[in-house]
């Protein structure tokens, strides 16, 4: 049976070695280079003749925006809309990079961690600086929750400010954990098909359907994502 | 979607004219269009809700746990407490994580400070929305 953690496996396409630094052009950066040029693509395309009946291109794009502008005025408020330009395109990576996995013999570089996190840490910074710059000190006051009695202090504090640590590492674990353990999934399932011979429809069966469901996880993922930076841009910039 | 300034539709807002305005021209322009969209939001964000919320509840406690333990963990490293501050961070992990999961499970926000988040959701603030309070949000233009 096939390895399924072979998929994972980063492999130079372009060796590129500077020093001690291995800057290799990978599959990995070649998917995401591939998923910023599609987003690019696809928007060139579709605003180039820009009417005032869309066209089919144009009404997705159009529907594009208004899903992601209505995210950001629901969670995040109207202020938040100075973000808008940041939040599409981390929508944008996410999802074309959980879709572009699901073809055969492409990478899924949302699959590793290192890239979720790094994702995340811009994010946790950035909202963080974002908070301390709006309300100063002030913004100390959201690790103590309001109209508890200060008693609890000592123990409320250390737990909030855990809570808050742990954001990043909560983000960037749950899209990595879904996208890994669908790909294993979906990769045994397959090895099944071929060493149970006839019977290997049972499995077949059982691909499709988690193929399907992995489309879902793919863009459900990728809106928890975006809706959760929506989320911590709200606390940063309007902490009650 | 807030509607809290379509009180005063002629007003052009006095703090960002821009947003403000681009914001009355699209109410003028499609109620229909924004309820649409905000229904879809809502429904992609409930089809997932039984992997999906199973993942995030378990994701949650665990890393959350985690974190508190190797805060602890790194504390002992400086302040030369081996054992201490592991244990404590250890069980303040626990009780974080057990707060983040409950914050998730009762469809509050998953920002920080509990107490703050339930008072919120008491008043139903306009402007932040958990799961539930999409709901309620989605009947605002109705009523209008």
């Amino acid at each position: 049976m096939a390895n399924p953690i072979h998929q994972f496996e980063i492999t130079p396409i372009i060796p590129i070695h500077i020093g001690d630094l291995d800057l290799s052009f990978t599959n990995s950066a070649l998917f995401m280079t591939v998923a910023v040029a599609l987003s690019f693509a696809f928007f060139w395309v579709a605003t180039r003749r820009v009417a005032v009946i869309p066209g089919r291109l144009q009404s997705i794009a159009e529907l594009l925006y208004s899903f992601i502008a209505n995210m950001i005025r629901d969670n995040a408020g109207k202020d938040g809309m100075k973000y808008f330009p940041f939040v599409l395109t981390l929508f944008l990576y996410v999802a074309l990079g959980n879709m572009l996995g699901l073809l055969p013999y492409s990478f899924t570089f949302t699959s590793h961690i290192l890239v979720t996190a790094a994702l995340a840490l811009v994010i946790f910074v950035g909202v963080t600086i974002l908070g301390f710059a709006r309300h100063g000190m002030g913004y100390f006051r959201m690790f103590f929750p309001e109209g508890a009695p200060l008693l609890t202090a000592p123990m409320l504090i250390p737990i909030e400010i855990i809570s808050y640590l742990s954001r990043p590492f909560s983000l960037s674990v749950r899209l990595f954990a879904n996208m890994t353990v669908g790909h294993i999934m979906l990769k045994v399932l397959a090895g099944f098909i071929i060493s149970l011979g006839v019977f290997g429809i049972v499995p077949f069966a059982a691909v499709v359907g988690v193929t399907m469901l992995e489309i879902m996880i793919a863009l459900i993922q990728a809106y928890v994502f975006t809706i959760l930076t929506c989320i911590y841009l709200h606390d940063a910039l309007h902490m009650h | 979607m807030s509607n809290q300034d379509r009180g005063s539709p002629d007003s052009s807002g006095g703090g960002q004219p821009d947003l403000a305005d681009i914001d009355r021209r699209l109410k003028d322009l499609g109620h229909g269009a924004e309820e649409q969209s905000s229904a879809t939001s809502a429904q992609s964000g409930g089809a997932g809700s039984g992997v999906g919320l199973g993942m995030r509840i378990s994701v949650e406690l665990v890393v959350t746990t985690a974190v508190g333990t190797g805060l602890g963990w790194l504390l002992d490293d400086v302040l030369g407490t081996r054992p201490l501050m592991l244990v404590i961070g250890l069980l303040l992990g626990g009780a974080a994580g057990v707060m983040n999961v409950y914050r998730v499970a009762q469809g509050l926000d998953d920002g920080v400070g509990l107490g703050r988040a339930m008072e919120h959701k008491r008043q139903d603030t306009p402007g932040r929305s958990g799961a539930g309070q999409a709901q309620a949000k989605e009947e605002g233009p109705n009523g209008g």
